[in-house]
């Protein structure tokens, strides 16, 4: 730790995670600096979901330690909110409950200016008492996304919260991160499958290996935000995209190259 | 034994969204309700009809009109083993249900125990428990006591294999999401296993409590002294048969009453499932 623990709001220190005989995470180590996106990118099964639910404290690590302000994370944390997969919003409640069930789980009373800036900020306000079910997949995420805000976390972890969502709905929310995070300068960890998504939105883009999961490059991303089509589709997002593909593919072309002779 | 609670309950449920068609305004509703009344209309009045111009004697089957005369007449007599019945029904139900949610609520907690206790609950729910009424007569009398556990033994079993069904749907994501926040296992409990499991828990008390009303009719009709069941006995073999269908008639209109009581507390506790 030592030089970077004081400047990183989350380190991940050698990270290593097995399940029995499997080994889902080796050796992983990076840092996450604050008021950043970084986003975590890597073949399905390399143990990203693991290592995000390691960092909200959902899990314990066999291996290393993740470190937040410095200090080790031992278990769930109230500056850390985790938005899943899919939307994961109670389906007995409306969606004004489901954002208060944090406060209602910890007893606090909630900061309705705050929760009322937020649903409008995501153009939810008028749905409050609406039920999931009633809502597209899109509004659900904007929910579960305000739920993990509601209580102010300084990190905001997700774990591919769009891969459900088709093209369109995707590139909007991806374009509502980015405002959120202009506006509250939250410190995210993003993972996704999607590289145009990892560009548009991180300033560091992590690529971990197939399973076992170690870092294997780490890229910047230098753009300026907001990031406009122009910057996205530039000679420089195309270059970055061609050589995280690399790194990614080049991979299974070996193993494949392995698999035949 | 999941399956069986299982079945018992989607089946159950697919009657309550059959019933819920009837909240629903418009034209083809009130066209549906129309033919509802009509049908009613034909076969009450074509059994009435029917029954007179074939003059098929009382003691075999009497006429609606007769049978509703004869509620409406001897109702005051009816009344009181009605109360026996109801009061018979309720503790046995609600003493069986309880027990039946608690067991289903802290089993399913431990798959293991859960395989142990499983064959023995489908005992429970498989043995008509109208073949113990004498038995537990001859242990605790004529009284409430043996027609009440019968009641329970009858009711709980049902109450706990459905309960059970529910809390089985863990959803380890929605478990994760309440963990991140903290929450303790009661906390996790009651604000995410409960209300996941409410839906099946809701069906599984609308089966036990029918089973119940069947289990204490029978009881009733071999236990002797009083009840419903004991007046079906009675009218039978005095050869009342008005009374008798009349009597049969308020049963059905109990069963009726059960199923729409948990039909709306279903609709509102748990329409998010539909
Ligand atoms: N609870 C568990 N028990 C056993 N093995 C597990 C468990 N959770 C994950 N694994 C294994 O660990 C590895 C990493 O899983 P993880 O879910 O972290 O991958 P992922 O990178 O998030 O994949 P995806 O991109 O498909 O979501 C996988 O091989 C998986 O089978
Ligand atoms: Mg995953």
């Amino acid at each position: 730790m030592g030089e970077y623990a004081a400047q990183a709001k989350l380190a991940v220190r050698n990270a290593g995670m097995r399940y029995g005989d499997r080994v889902a995470l080796e050796n992983c180590s990076f840092d996450v600096a604050p008021n950043t996106i970084v986003s975590i990118v890597g073949p399905s099964g390399c143990g990203k979901t693991t290592l995000l639910w390691a960092m909200s404290g959902l899990h314990n690590l066999t291996d290393g330690q993740i470190l937040l302000d410095g200090k080790p994370i031992t278990g769930p944390h109230p500056d850390i909110g985790l938005v899943f997969q899919d939307a994961n919003l109670l389906p007995w409640r409306n969606l004004m409950d489901n954002i208060l069930f944090p406060f209602e789980i910890k007893g606090q009373t909630p900061d309705r200016d705050w929760i009322e800036h937020l649903m409008e900020r995501v153009q939810l306000t008028g749905f409050e008492r609406n039920f999931p079910r009633e809502l597209s997949g899109g509004m659900q995420q904007r929910a579960a996304i305000v739920r993990a805000l509601s209580l102010r976390p300084s990190v905001l972890l997700m774990d591919e919260p769009f891969g459900a969502l088709d093209a369109f709905t995707r590139d909007e929310m991806n374009k509502l991160v980015e405002e959120i995070w202009m506006e509250t300068h939250t410190t995210i960890v993003f993972i996704t499958h999607s590289i145009e998504e990892a560009l548009f939105l991180s300033d560091r883009v992590v690529v971990l290996s197939p399973r076992p999961g170690r870092v294997q490059s780490e890229y910047e991303i230098p753009f300026e935000r907001p990031r406009t089509m122009e910057i996205m589709a530039g000679k420089e997002a195309y270059d970055l995209t061609y050589r995280i593909k690399g790194d990614i593919y080049g991979h299974q072309a070996k193993k494949l190259a392995e698999a035949k002779g | 034994m999941s399956e069986d609670g299982g079945v018992v309950g989607s089946d159950v449920g697919k009657g309550f969204q059959s019933l819920s068609s009837f909240g629903t305004g418009g034209l083809r509703t009130r066209l549906e309700i129309l033919a509802i009344i009509a049908t009613a209309v034909i076969v009450i009045g074509g059994m009435e009809l029917a029954l007179r111009i074939f003059e098929v004697p009382l003691y075999i089957l009497p006429p609606p009109s007769a049978i509703v005369s004869a509620l409406i007449t001897d109702f005051p007599l009816i009344l009181p083993h009605l109360g026996h019945t109801l009061v018979v029904l309720f503790s046995g139900f609600a003493i069986g249900a309880g027990v039946g949610m608690v067991l289903a609520a802290v089993i399913t907690q431990f798959p293991f125990a859960e395989k142990i206790i499983a064959p023995y609950v489908l005992i429970l729910v498989t043995t008509p428990m109208l073949a113990l009424v004498p038995l537990l007569i001859l242990r605790f009398g004529f009284g409430y006591e043996p027609r009440i556990i019968a009641v329970a033994l009858a009711s709980g079993p049902m109450v706990m294999i459905n309960s059970a069904t529910g809390f089985r749907r863990v959803d380890s994501q929605k478990i994760a999401l309440a963990r991140s926040y903290g929450a303790s296992t009661l906390q996790i409990f009651w604000k995410v296993r409960a209300p996941m499991a409410l839906p099946m828990i809701l069906v599984g008390l609308m089966i036990g409590a029918i089973f119940g009303l069947l289990t204490a009719v029978g009881a009733e009709m071999v236990g002797g002294g009083f009840g419903l069941g004991n007046r079906l006995t009675t009218y039978s073999s005095m050869i009342q048969m008005p009374q008798f269908f009349g009597v049969v008639l308020l049963l059905s209109t109990l069963g009726i009453l059960i199923y729409v009581i948990f039909f709306f507390i279903g609709k509102k506790w748990a329409s998010w499932e539909a």
